[in-house]
Order: structure tokens, then sequence, then C-alpha cells
């Protein structure tokens, strides 16, 4: 490990199998990406790679025949004699160009084609997130030439109802976290121990077990639908989490701090807001992160409290891999915008990410 | 400190938490005031968490005004309760009112939880053992229909897929992806890619292996956009719909959750390896002892506890997992998986007796980390 920096065969290998991993990880993301920005004809006519430079053959002029050229006897161009049909096919008279019959007998046209690095030149557009955002009708044209027509998704909605529902479902149990993480820390009351064994055991309850009842309830108060179902949801899932990485924190935090502020005569509450809450301010970053991605990022919760109302992306997208499974065009710029804020969070905030992330991440 | 953490912690700092005097915050010098003020909050809150409900459930037209309507008030709210809750309890009589304060603190979490998971838990065993309307009790039925039912059997068995290879493989290739990066100048830049997808959701994540995986058809002139098709044409082989092919379709779903996997596997891995010490490295060196030697019989044995931990949150996570079988398959060609048939007994068949029965089996199959997570934090008590 500490060894010379010099060549060998096993850095070589090292190299080759860390290249390969970034290709499979990367790969697949920038496909998408730029098949958003593509025109939807383009799309099913080639894969998205065709607009990397690359070496193609391209048209490179026309030429025209003598009107009185019988096709049915060997033709000469430009030097080179074949057949009707050998034309037809196409004749690679160099490595580097091609020649080829257009269309019947009667168009007298041959086409030269020339391998040439082509690169960068396809016509790239904005239009899909254009198609994708609105929620009116749109139209695109397919790869046989059809004009499709198409109920547009409304995707801007889908980001709208996405954030109402992300963040106070963030914020809200950090805050009642916390006021729960400084009592189970430093104070005294009846049943603490075994509350926060509960509080531990809950971590990896599956989700899947709360669903049943906790739908009764919202249908039972008519809350089904509404962002303030989704806040509570993902209110009382994410609190086991928040609760254990906030104790484990304020705990941590010196003694000398809440006794003086104890001797200056502040009440816990105080103390909380005005010591508490800002000490903790690394911690309660990891957590927001991580409930930030967690939530943008569920589709099982909104599912099943959120329905059709107010869909947020992981739904809209979801819903648009079903019926629209092959309008890549649009899925492509809908996946890409669903994950935008969400990377952008991750890049910016990728620190505390990871410190949330070791602080325990098992989550139900 | 092997006493118990959360006793000794309060007891600390706290010794007399009981005789604090401080005021609240309405607190004035007359005593009816007092009252007054606080009964005025009360009423104030109230109507702010009412008034605020019935304007966002009526509310149409801009949805930016909307949305933001709806975090103001969100959190307006809870900070507000809190506030109003603090005030109320801070009237108590001295002798009640520090554990009047702890309530108030930790009540509101406490209350949520039972609401949200642990009353939901026993609702849902009780549902279990009735059947699809929750009206007639027909004890066992569910559980015999959910360890028996070929669907169910199937679903068993590609999980079991998901959980032997997605799990193995995202573990495998995290360390091996984290002592291959070890030390190499551009670590940061490589695990930063790996650890990418961990902040995409599932659904994205399925439309882009959805297009990976995307297949023409058959025929002549027919260009494939799906990646893997095309490598696998210029390769000379044949163009294939990979999410039909029997059994393996499941490979090429669990290659999904081992890409959005791996790099957490790798960042906690690489943090393990990376607090190694040094010492131990260079002494085995000294002996003479080749990077495979190094790697099984000083690194894995260190890292052994993390890699623990990591493979049974996988474990947890590829048992439970849901959005990426409902959204690239929904479940057909069997790739069906356990939580989905969760979904599917719930939501279209409407049978909430089977759909809790499959819940319980769930919880069931993650009691034993449960325990296991219990009892390390027992042994461990400071939670550090």
């Amino acid at each position: 490990m500490k060894k010379k920096k010099k060549f060998s065969p096993g850095r070589l290998v090292v190299t080759i199998v860390l290249v390969l991993f970034i290709l499979a990880w990367v790969v697949p993301s920038f496909g998408v990406f730029v098949t958003s920005f593509r025109d939807p004809a383009d799309i099913y006519a080639s894969g998205w790679w065709s607009v990397l430079p690359h070496r193609e053959n391209v048209k490179t002029r026309e030429i025209t025949l003598p009107d009185d050229l019988d096709p049915d006897q060997p033709i000469t161009i430009e030097g080179y004699t074949a057949s009707f049909a050998e034309w037809r096919e196409g004749i690679a008279v160099t490595d580097e160009k091609t020649m080829q019959w257009y269309g019947n007998k009667r168009s007298r046209r041959v086409d030269v084609f020339e391998r040439k690095w082509v690169g960068f030149g396809a016509n790239l557009t904005l239009g899909n997130y254009r198609d994708v955002l609105t929620g009116g009708t749109i139209t695109f044209t397919d790869a046989t030439g059809n004009t499709i027509t198409r109920e547009g998704n409304n995707f801007s909605s889908a980001v709208m109802n996405s954030i109402a529902v992300s963040v106070p479902a963030t914020i809200i149990p950090i805050l009642i976290a916390a006021f729960a993480a400084y009592a189970f820390a430093w104070m005294n009351f009846p049943g603490r121990k075994p509350l926060f064994v509960m509080v531990v055991a809950l971590l990896v309850v599956p989700l899947q077990i709360a669903l049943i009842p906790v739908l009764q309830d919202f249908t039972r108060w008519g809350l089904t639908g509404s962002f303030v179902s989704m806040w509570l949801a993902h209110t009382g899932f994410g609190l086991p989490l928040a609760i254990y990485l906030l104790y484990n924190y304020i705990s941590t935090l010196p003694r000398d701090v809440f006794e003086s502020a104890y001797i200056d005569g502040a009440t816990p509450f105080k103390t909380f807001v005005w010591l508490v809450l800002p000490m903790s301010v690394p911690a309660l970053a990891s957590f927001a992160i991580f409930q930030f991605l967690w939530v943008w990022n569920d589709y099982l919760v909104a599912l099943i409290f959120l329905g059709d109302r107010h869909r947020v992306v992981t739904s809209a997208l979801a819903s648009m891999i079903g019926e629209k499974g092959q309008d890549w065009h649009l899925l492509t710029s809908g996946a890409f915008l669903s994950m935008l804020l969400p990377l952008a969070v991750f890049f910016g905030l990728q620190r505390f990410f990871v410190r949330g992330l070791m602080a325990g991440s098992v989550k139900g | 400190m092997r006493e118990d953490a959360v006793e000794t912690a309060s007891s600390r700092i706290f010794p007399h938490t009981f005789t604090i005097q401080e005021a609240g915050m309405v607190q004035t010098d007359k005593p009816v005031l007092r009252v007054l003020g606080l009964l005025a909050l009360v009423a104030i809150t109230v109507a702010i968490l009412a008034g605020g409900f019935i304007i966002l459930q009526t509310m149409q037209g801009s949805k930016i005004l909307m949305t933001l309507f709806a975090v103001v008030w969100g959190l307006g709210s809870v900070a507000l309760l809190f506030f109003v809750m603090n005030s109320v309890a801070q009237t108590m009589p001295r002798k009640i009112r520090s554990v009047a304060v702890a309530v108030v603190f930790a009540g509101p979490a406490v209350a949520l939880l039972f609401w949200a998971l642990v009353l939901p838990t026993l609702r849902t065993l009780f549902l279990s053992f009735f059947d699809a309307t929750g009206k007639k009790f027909i004890f066992i039925d569910n559980y015999r229909f959910a360890f028996s039912d070929p669907i169910m059997l199937e679903a068993f068995k590609n999980n079991l897929l998901w959980m032997v290879f997605g799990t193995s493989t995202c573990v495998i290739l995290g360390i091996m992806i984290s002592v291959l990066v070890d030390k190499s100048k551009f670590e940061k830049f490589i695990k930063a890619l790996i650890f990418m997808p961990m902040a995409i959701s599932f659904v994205g994540a399925g439309v882009i292996w959805k297009f990976m995986y995307a297949y023409k058809g058959e025929g002549i002139n027919i260009t494939e956009i799906g990646l893997l098709n095309a490598i696998v044409v210029a390769l000379g082989g044949e163009a294939q719909a990979w999410l039909l092919v029997p059994f393996w379709n499941n490979f090429f779903l669990i290659a999904i959750m081992v890409w959005l996997q791996t790099g957490y596997a790798m960042v906690i891995i690489s943090s393990a390896i990376k607090s190694i010490p040094e010492a131990i490295m260079e002494a085995a060196r000294v002996d003479g002892a080749e990077d495979i030697t190094i790697f099984f019989r000083i690194t894995i044995p260190s890292i052994m506890p993390t890699i623990i931990t990591v493979t049974t949150t996988i474990l947890i996570f590829s048992l439970k997992l849901f959005d990426i079988v409902r959204v690239m398959t929904g479940g057909n060609y069997g790739t069906n998986v356990i939580a989905n048939e969760f979904y599917l007994r719930q939501f279209t068949y409407g049978n909430s007796g089977q759909a809790s029965a499959i819940a319980i089996v769930l919880l069931v199959v993650i009691t034993p980390v449960l325990v296991y997570n219990l009892r390390e934090f027992r042994s461990r008590r400071t939670l550090k």
C-alpha cells in the first residue's frame, strides 16, 4: 500500500478495475441525462451514445446520373463499375468512402458517404423539459414520423407537491425529536429507560407493519390525500432514527453548559432553544439531509397516503413509467428533474450526510 | 460508566431538577392575568391549527402559494404547540413541574411513536387473524396462505435471491472499492461517484435502468437504443428483453439495488478501514506479509463488526424492497417480492387480513436483527 508509485502490472489491473467501476456507476445516469436533451424522434432512431464524438458515414455529396444511362447495364461512376444491384447495396470504393444508389432505378442519383468524425452535432433541445413540466396537452413526433398528442404530466406541480411534503416532513420530526432527545438525555421522568429501549427497537421495524392501521386512521379522520397526512406519517416513521441520532449527540454536550444556564435561571425550554439547538447543528443537519432525501425519494408512503390528488415527483414518475413506458423523452427529462434537488443537496452537504449515515442508518 | 448512562447523565446535570423555580414564558405578577394570558394563548394556538388546516384543505389555485402556506403553517404550528405546552407546564405546582416539563419535551415524540408504529404493530397483528374485510375471525388462515400460496412461495424465493445475491454483491463490491481506492489520488472523486446513486430515488433509478435494458423488438434495421442490448449486439449477440427472461430477470433487478446501495457499503467500510491503526499494518509489512495476506489476516478481521452492521442493514433493506420491483415489472414475469405482494393484497385485492399477515411475517423475519440491536445497545449503554 505504501509502495513506490511506479508502473507495475498490479497497478494497471487496479486502475482498469476502478475505471470499469466508475463507468458502470456513471454511464447509466449519464445516458438518461443526455437522452433528456435529445429530440424525441432521434431518441428512437439511435442510441444516446451517438451524440458523442464518433466516426460515422456522412453523406458528402450527390451524383446525378445522365438521363440516357441504362440502369440494366453495368454502370460506371467516377471510374468504378458495377451492376445496379451492387450500387443499390452500396460499394465501399475506398476505406473511407462509400457510394450508394439512392432509391429505385428511376432516381438516377448516387450518394457519396465518407467516414468522418461527428460529435456534439446532434440537435439538442430543452423541449422535453417543457413538455414534461406542462399540465396541458403536448405534441411530439415519434420515430416513424407520426404526430402524437398526449396529456402533459404536470411535473412542475409534482415538484411543488414534493417540496410541500418534504420540507415540513423534514423539519417537524427534527424539532419533535430534538425536544425528546434532550428530555431522554438530561431530564428525569418516569418510564424514560423503557421508552428509550422502545425507540431503539423501533429503528428496524419495517414500515409495512404500520401502513394499514395508519391508513385506517387517516380515512376515519378524512385526511387521506392531504399534505398533513404525509407530514404525520413521515414524522412518525422518521422519529426513531431522529431521536436515536440526536440523543447520541445531545447526551455528549458538556454538562457545564447546562449547569451555568441553570444557575443563571434559565428554564429548560430556554436552555433548549438558546443552547442545545445551536450547539447541535451538525447532528441536526446530518439528520435533516438524511430525512429530506428519504422523504423526497419515498414512493411507498406517497403512493398509499397521498394517492393521485397531490402527486409527488416519485409517484408522477412511476405513473409515467406505467402509462408511457416508451416515451423516453418524457421519462428521462422527468427522471432528471426528480433527481435535481436531491443531487444538489447531496453534493452540497455530502459531509453531513456521510456523518448521518455513520451514526447508524438502520431505518425502518 | 458501565452504569446506565441515560440515568447518570441527567442526575449529574440536574441534581435537583424539581427545585427549578423559574417562571414560564407568560408569567406575570398577578396570577389572574397569568391564567388569562395562558388561556388566550391556547385559544390562539387552537385557532391557528384549525384555521390553517381548513384553509389548506380548501385552498385552490396557486400551487406556489399553497406550498409556501403549507410549509409555514406546518412548522409554525409545531413550534407554537411546544411553546404553549411548555408555558402551561410552567404554571404547574413546583413539585410536579419538572416531570410536567419532561412530558412536554418527550411527550409528543412518544405519542407519535405509539400512534405511528407501536399501536399499528398490534393492530396489524390483530387484523392478520381476520378475513379480507376485518370482520370475521379466521385465526391462522392468513398465515397458512402466507406460507403455502404459490405466489407467496415465489415471492419468498425471490426475496431470498435479493437477500443473498444483492447483499453479498453490495458488501463485496463495497470492500473491493474501498480497498482499491484507499490512498489513491482520486479517492474522494471516485467515492463520490459511486456514492451518488444514494441520492437518487428508486423510481428514478428505475427509469435509468429501464432505459439501460430497453429492447426494441425483432426485425431488420432496428437500432437498439438500450445500452445493454447495443453492447450485446456489438459483441455479436442477440438483443433480449432482459426483464422478461425468466429467473434471470431477478438478477437484472438486483443489479439496480447493487448500483444504489454499494455506495453506502463502501462509505461505511472505507471509514472503518481508515481507522485501522497504521502501526499494525506496518508491523505486518516489516514481518514480510504480502498485501493479500494483510487484507485477509488484518483488514477483514479488523472491520468485521462494520461488515456485520452493513450486511444486516442491506439485508433488511432487500427484505423490504418494494419500489424497484413495483416500477420495473410490477412483480410480473416471476419477479414478485414479499413487499410487493403486501401492496397487491391490500390495495389491489383489498384483503387487509392477508396483507397484515404478510407484514407480520416481515416483522418476524427482522426480529433477530431487532434483538441483536437491543443487546448491542444494552452492552454499550453510553450509545457513543
